[in-house]
């Protein structure tokens, strides 16, 4: 970016290469992003996660700024995705009777959500004509993403690619959620959460806390590690029944 | 300082995952052991110390924030989306959509005689 004046261009050429530009714009971009969708009724299509990602995208587009020199300022905030990850046993811990109680439902719903996920997204992407490779990458797009790369590495898909699609499914998943609870009339905060976990692992989880509830975030939680788990031990021999 | 202890509590678990993980070739990732070092640990304990609910509890509040650098990512692929664009958005969304109801239905379904929780039924979904 080329700014009029030399002093502002030594300015900008000092703060972009400094952590703390893109961690800043990180934390204004997810206010104003807040704001906005507060402002247009907390509309789902807009979640503050999908727009706070594309406002940063659009200025690291604008500033001609790679994701590597982004991620510099960012990584102080992903590095708390592990703790965090950790502190979901607190709310599992809270609702531990629940989870004990609905254990074989939990199972089987995990199974079931996750061979759906697998098929429909092996099956569609086979009859729409993508490639072998893209196909293998898209299969585990319902799992957080380390354990997504890992397995599409192990099928030959592309492993950094997974990672996105994995992000783009969990955009998707808190766009879609509540309009598939209201048209299957689902209104339980638990199997809200679980579901919503299992379809959009993390993004799922996060949606859960903040917008239906804490036994909703447990659940989702639970759902996002199980399908995690599972997933790496169903997923290869269910590829393998479409021939890949 | 118990919010330090707390913050300490769940970076020691997120540690024991990560030895547990690279010790025993797990295929997932250290962070998500982690998780199940302390509830094991919460188990023992038979209470959550207060520090650590402070602390886990606020980044818990703040969860989306933190996916968001990782979302940023998405830019990276452009290149390799557009390649397959069509393919990849609409298996993704009629996928997700699918996975949601399905999931939804069968767990509704298969826990209908189970008594729900009282304390969930004042919290509906936002509009």
């Amino acid at each position: 970016m080329s700014m009029p004046v030399p002093v502002l261009d030594q300015l900008w050429v000092y703060l972009s290469a400094s952590p703390l530009l893109h961690l800043l714009v990180t934390l204004l971009a997810f206010m104003g992003a807040s704001y906005l969708n507060r402002l247009l009724g907390g509309t789902p299509f807009l979640h503050p996660v999908v727009l706070t990602i594309a406002l940063i995208i659009a200025f690291l587009t604008l500033t001609d700024t790679d994701y590597a020199t982004y991620f510099e300022g960012a990584q102080f905030i992903h590095f708390l995705l592990g703790p965090a990850t950790v502190a979901l046993a607190i709310p599992l811990y809270d609702y531990r009777e629940r989870v004990r109680r609905l254990l074989v439902p939990i199972l089987l719903s995990c199974v079931a959500g996750i061979v759906t996920a697998v098929t429909s997204a092996v099956g569609g992407a086979m009859l729409m004509g993508a490639s072998r490779e893209t196909v293998l990458t898209l299969s585990p797009k319902s799992v957080t993403s380390p354990i997504a790369m890992g397995i599409a590495e192990k099928l030959g898909g592309i492993p950094s690619l997974a990672a996105g699609l994995v992000l783009i499914t969990g955009s998707l998943g808190c766009a879609l959620g509540p309009v598939i609870f209201r048209l299957v009339r689902v209104r339980d905060p638990s199997v809200q959460g679980f579901t919503m976990g299992l379809a959009a692992h993390g993004f799922g989880t996060a949606y859960s806390f903040s917008s239906i509830g804490a036994a909703a975030g447990a659940f989702a939680g639970l759902a996002m590690g199980l399908t995690g788990l599972l997933t790496a031990f169903i997923l290869p021999p269910l590829v393998h029944l479409f021939g890949l | 300082m118990p919010l330090i202890a707390g913050m300490s509590v769940l970076l020691g678990c997120q540690f024991l995952g990560e030895i547990l993980v690279h010790g025993l070739q797990l295929p997932v990732p250290g962070p998500v052991v982690g998780m199940v070092v302390l509830l094991v640990g919460l188990m023992i304990n038979g209470r959550v110390p207060k520090g650590l609910r402070t602390s886990g509890e606020g980044l818990l509040r703040y969860l989306t924030l933190l996916f968001v650098p990782a979302g940023v990512g998405v830019m990276v692929h452009f290149d390799l989306i557009k390649a397959d664009f069509w393919p990849i958005i609409v298996t993704l969304v009629v996928s997700t959509a699918l996975t949601l109801a399905v999931t939804a239905k069968v767990m509704s379904w298969l826990t209908r005689s189970i008594p729900k929780d009282p304390r969930d039924e004042c919290r509906e979904e936002r509009p």
